[in-house]
C-alpha cells in the first residue's frame, strides 16, 4: 500500500466519500422503485385474497378480477363496520399496542399475542351486486411458524367457501402441505357453526366420510403433520369465535336470514349442493 | 493476454470452484436451491454482485487506506446488494418473497468479500470485473446441479413444471422429502466435490499431518 493513504485525512476522507456516493445510489434506488414494489405487494395481496375464495383465474388481470371486492374494516369487540384510512394495515397495527389487545394465555387460542382492534374483511360481489363471498385475514401459529392465510365465506357467513394460506414456513412435503390443493378443497362446503351459533369446525385425525358423525363440521387433518393441523385448527378457532369474527359474523347471519327469508328455499338447496360436492370427492 | 482472460473467466468453474474447492459460500447454497427458479434467480444475484463489487473496489484500490479497506468493501457490497434486492422486489416480486433474507445475506457471502479482498484489490477493473463473473459463474454452476437435482428428486418438477408425475396426484413417482430439506444439499456438494476431486485430482488437500509409521492397520500387515 502506498504510503500517502494512510494519513488520517485521507482515511476519514475516504470513509465520507464511499458512504456519500453510495448512500445516493441506494437511496436511489429505494425510492425509484418504490411505487413498483407497493403494486407489487398490493397486486400479490389481492392474488392471495382471490385464490382463498377460489376465484382466482390465472391469466386474467389480478386488479381486473379484484374490482368486485370491496374492503371493509370490522371492530373486532362489536362487529360494527368502522371507518380506517385507506393505508391501515392489520399486521402493522397487531404489533402497535395502541391499536392493539394482548391476549392472556387462555383466550389465545391461535397463539398470536396480540390482536389489532380492527380488523379488514373483504367483500365480494356478484353480477347483480349481491354479496358472494365474505373473506376474513386469519392468522395463528403453527409448528415452526406463523400461519397467515384467508379464509372465504358464503354469504351466509357459515359456509366456507376456501381457506387458503400466503405465508407460512412449515416443512415442505408435511406441514407445508397446507398449500395442497387437494386439502383446501376439503374445507370447501364445510360449517364453522352449530345449530346453536357456537363454534363447531374442527381438524381431525383420520378421513372424514360423510357418514361420520358432524361430517359437515369436520375436517381431515394433515397426515404426518398433527402440530401444523392443530395450528390451523386453533387459528381458525379462535379466528371465528367471540374473540375473533364471531360478534361481526353473528350479525352478517342475521342479516342474511332477514334478506333471505323469502328466498329461502332456493338458499337451502344451493347450500346442501356445494356441502355434498367435497365430500363425495373425498 | 486473452489466454489469461479465459482462464481468469473460466478458472472458477471447476479449477478453482469457490464452493467445491474454496468452501465459500455453503450457506446459501443449502438454503435457496429447494427449486430452479429461486436458484437462477440467487445466481443471477451474487453473479453480479460479485462482478461490480470487484470492478468499483478495484477501481478506487489506490485510494483506500488499509487501515479501512475492509469496511470499504463491505460498504461498497452491501450498497450493490441492497440495489438488486430492490430491483427483485420491483420486478421478481414473488421470487424475491421466496429468497427472502438469503439475498441480503449475500453481503456476508464470502466468495464476494473474499474475491474483492484477494483478487481485486491487487487488479485493475476490467480483470477483476471478469473475476467476478467467473466466480459467479463456478458458484451457479454448483447451484445449478443442486437445485436441478433437488427439485426433480424432491418435487417432480422443474421451474415449477410437472416432469415426473406424483403419487399424490394420481402418479408414479414417491417425492423423496429430503431433498426438499437443507440437510441434502450438504450430501449432494460432498457428491460434487468428491466427482470434481476424482477428475483433478491435483485439487486433493494434502494431509495436514503425518501418521506415524505402524499406527494403521494397514501398516502392520
Amino acid at each position: 500500500m502506498a504510503g500517502k493513504n494512510e494519513t488520517v485525512g485521507k482515511t476519514l476522507l475516504v470513509a465520507f466519500l464511499v458512504c456519500v456516493v453510495c448512500g445516493v445510489v441506494v437511496a436511489t434506488a429505494a425510492v425509484s422503485l418504490r411505487p413498483v414494489q407497493n403494486e407489487n405487494k398490493l397486486i400479490d395481496k389481492r392474488m392471495n385474497i382471490l385464490q382463498a375464495a377460489g376465484m382466482y383465474q390465472a391469466g386474467v388481470d389480478v386488479n381486473e378480477q379484484f374490482a368486485t371486492i370491496e374492503r371493509k374494516f370490522v371492530d373486532i369487540d362489536t362487529g360494527d363496520y368502522v371507518d380506517m384510512p385507506e393505508s391501515y394495515d392489520q399486521r402493522k397495527a397487531a404489533k402497535d399496542p395502541k391499536q392493539s389487545v394482548r391476549l392472556s394465555g387462555d383466550v389465545d387460542k391461535a397463539s398470536i399475542k396480540s390482536q389489532a382492534k380492527v380488523a379488514e374483511v373483504y367483500l365480494a360481489k356478484g353480477d347483480n351486486g349481491e354479496l358472494s363471498r365474505i373473506i376474513l385475514p386469519v392468522h395463528g401459529y403453527g409448528l415452526w411458524s406463523t400461519l397467515y392465510g384467508f379464509l372465504a365465506l358464503e354469504p351466509d357467513a357459515n359456509t366456507v367457501a376456501g381457506l387458503g394460506f400466503y405465508e407460512h414456513a412449515e416443512t415442505p412435503g408435511l406441514g407445508g402441505e397446507v398449500d395442497n390443493p387437494k386439502w383446501k378443497a376439503l374445507w370447501h362446503g364445510k360449517k364453522l357453526f352449530g345449530e346453536n351459533g357456537e363454534v363447531e369446525i374442527q381438524v381431525v385425525k383420520g378421513t372424514v366420510e360423510s357418514s361420520t358423525p358432524n361430517a359437515e363440521h369436520k375436517v381431515d387433518g394433515l397426515a404426518g403433520a398433527t402440530l401444523t393441523s392443530n395450528g390451523v385448527n386453533n387459528l381458525l378457532r379462535f379466528w371465528v369465535g367471540e374473540n375473533g369474527f364471531g360478534p361481526y359474523l353473528e350479525r352478517m347471519q342475521q342479516a342474511t336470514n332477514v334478506t333471505e327469508e323469502s328466498s329461502e328455499a332456493a338458499a337451502v338447496s344451493e347450500t346442501v349442493e356445494s356441502s355434498e360436492q367435497p365430500e363425495g370427492d373425498a | 493476454m486473452a489466454e489469461k482472460t479465459k482462464d481468469i473467466l473460466l478458472g472458477p468453474i471447476f479449477d478453482n470452484n469457490p464452493i467445491a474447492l474454496q468452501i465459500l459460500g455453503i450457506c446459501s447454497a443449502l438454503a435457496v436451491t429447494s427449486n430452479l427458479s429461486t436458484t437462477v434467480t440467487m445466481c443471477i444475484a451474487l453473479t453480479a454482485v460479485t462482478a461490480f463489487s470487484n470492478l468499483f473496489v478495484s477501481s478506487i484500490r489506490n485510494s483506500i487506506p488499509s487501515s479501512i479497506r475492509i469496511i470499504v468493501q463491505m460498504t461498497i457490497i452491501a450498497s450493490l446488494v441492497i440495489v438488486v434486492d430492490q430491483f427483485l422486489k420491483a420486478y421478481a416480486y414473488s421470487i424475491s418473497k421466496q429468497l427472502s433474507v438469503f439475498v441480503g445475506l449475500i453481503i456476508t457471502n464470502c466468495i464476494v468479500m473474499g474475491r474483492a479482498e484477494a483478487f481485486a484489490m491487487k487488479n485493475p477493473p476490467l480483470p477483476s470485473f471478469i473475476d467476478g463473473i467467473g466466480n459467479g459463474l463456478g458458484y451457479s454452476v454448483i447451484l445449478l446441479g443442486l437445485g436441478f437435482t433437488r427439485e426433480l428428486l424432491g418435487a417432480g418438477s422443474l421451474f415449477g413444471h410437472q416432469i415426473l408425475p406424483k403419487v399424490s396426484d394420481g402418479g408414479w413417482y414417491l417425492t423423496n422429502g429430503m431433498m426438499l430439506l437443507p440437510p441434502s444439499a450438504f450430501f449432494l456438494i460432498g457428491l460434487f466435490i468428491w466427482a470434481i476431486r476424482a477428475w483433478k485430482p491435483a485439487q486433493v488437500e494434502a494431509d495436514d499431518f503425518k501418521m506415524k509409521p505402524n499406527t494403521r492397520v494397514s501398516d502392520a500387515f
